[in-house]
């Protein structure tokens, strides 16, 4: 069971071997015993993780929320909700990505996130017209930021246009750029770039696809099922 | 290799077990939690500061043996004798358990980096090259101070 040789092995080196042996065989000594050693394991790190949440040490927090389109991954720092990731792309992925442009102190926060998964699940069932969760725009650059911030303000079940969203940001002329800026929202749903279509009534494009486009403005009555 | 750390999450749960397994075998169960829960508090601190090509393994592994030498020290200071509830069995045999725990406790009176050097062989199973990556120095040193360990051992553990 033990992998521990020494080639000068001598009574000292025997001793700890079986020591080391006699404690892992405590500890690790059959199938049943070795599986409740990794529950015991499981679960100290899920307290740790819960409290670490709780209590703010880790930089960013993460819980997956059930949606009509599946699991949502949200993602929180002591700012607010710093990310909202569709099922498709992966947890892993998008923790990395964290980890690279934010902070690798991440945890997964178990029950926490409950405002988060409050107001979603409020907004998918018709009882909620507007977010009030507190928003980290670190994720997203200068101009991002202006395109989101006027897309913030749309009002629930309201459309604008790429060009009049580019105009509010300050860039009249800078509708693809402000498209660029919205493919690429790190908080869908919550920043209602969902909201934007393109110039003559057609969807435009969404990072989370045109069903769920679709589908977000139906369930604001933004759209009825003809359009797009 | 990833010029990044993993997610701490990741570092986490693909560590737990080997944590887990070296604090019960070093402290017991009953201490092994608050032992896990400050060796991982500790790591989450010091994680931003590590370079992502550190060993991991080595690194929490250190962290950890030396939060077992606190939870003996701070035992030993207590000075009463607990009673552990031993959940697992089956019980080892008493006697081979006195003389472990004798063991230990020699272990534990080592110069740090030898008391890591032969922890991090006996207890994490980790080979050479992973114990001079925990303690921070070449194979070769790693070597000498387990050699060095070994050797002090022999004159206070009676064989």
């Amino acid at each position: 069971m033990s992998k521990i040789q020494d080639s000068n092995g001598d009574e000292l080196t025997g001793a700890l071997g079986r020591a080391a042996a006699r404690a892992q065989r405590r500890t690790t000594p059959s199938g049943a015993a070795k599986q409740e050693s990794a529950n015991a394991a499981a679960a100290a790190a899920r307290r740790f993780s819960e409290r670490a949440a709780a209590k703010g040490l880790a930089d960013i927090s993460y819980a997956a929320l059930d949606s009509p389109f599946g699991a949502l991954l949200a993602a929180s720092t002591a700012s607010g909700l710093v990310r909202l990731a569709f099922p498709e792309e992966g947890i892993d992925p998008v923790l990395e990505g964290l980890a690279q442009r934010l902070s690798p102190r991440i945890v997964e926060a178990g029950k926490g996130l409950e405002r988060v998964r409050r107001e979603l699940d409020d907004y998918f069932s018709g009882r909620r017209r507007d977010f009030e969760l507190a928003l980290d725009w670190s994720l997203i650059g200068p101009f991002g930021q202006k395109v989101l911030h006027a897309t913030a303000a749309i009002p629930y079940g309201v459309v604008l246009t790429y060009t009049e969203v580019a105009a509010e940001a300050g860039s009249p002329r800078g509708s693809r750029a402000a498209g660029n800026a919205l493919g690429s929202n790190p908080i869908p749903i919550v920043i209602p770039c969902h909201r934007v279509l393109r110039t003559g009534g057609g969807l435009g494009g969404y990072a989370g696809g045109l069903e769920r486009k679709r589908f977000l403005l139906e369930l604001e009555g933004a759209l009825t099922p003809s359009l797009g | 290799m990833s010029e990044t750390l993993p997610p701490f999450q990741r570092f986490l749960d693909t560590h737990r077990d080997v944590v887990w397994r070296f604090l019960v075998s070093s402290v017991g169960l009953t201490e092994a939690e608050d032992c896990f829960q400050e060796t991982f508090i500790a790591a989450l601190n010091a994680y931003p500061r590590l370079r992502p090509q550190s060993n991991l393994r080595a690194w929490v592994m250190t962290i950890a043996h030396s939060k077992a030498i606190d939870a003996h020290r701070s035992r030993a200071r207590r000075a009463v004798p607990v009673a552990e509830p031993e959940t697992l069995d089956p019980r080892p045999q008493a006697g081979a358990a006195a003389r472990d725990e004798e063991l230990w406790d020699a272990v534990g009176g080592l110069p740090e980096r030898q008391r890591s050097a032969v922890v991090l062989r006996y207890l994490g199973d980790l080979p050479h090259r992973e114990i001079a990556a925990a303690i921070g120095c070449s194979e070769e040193a790693a070597r000498r101070s387990l050699h060095e360990g070994l050797c002090k051992l022999r004159k206070v553990v009676p064989a």
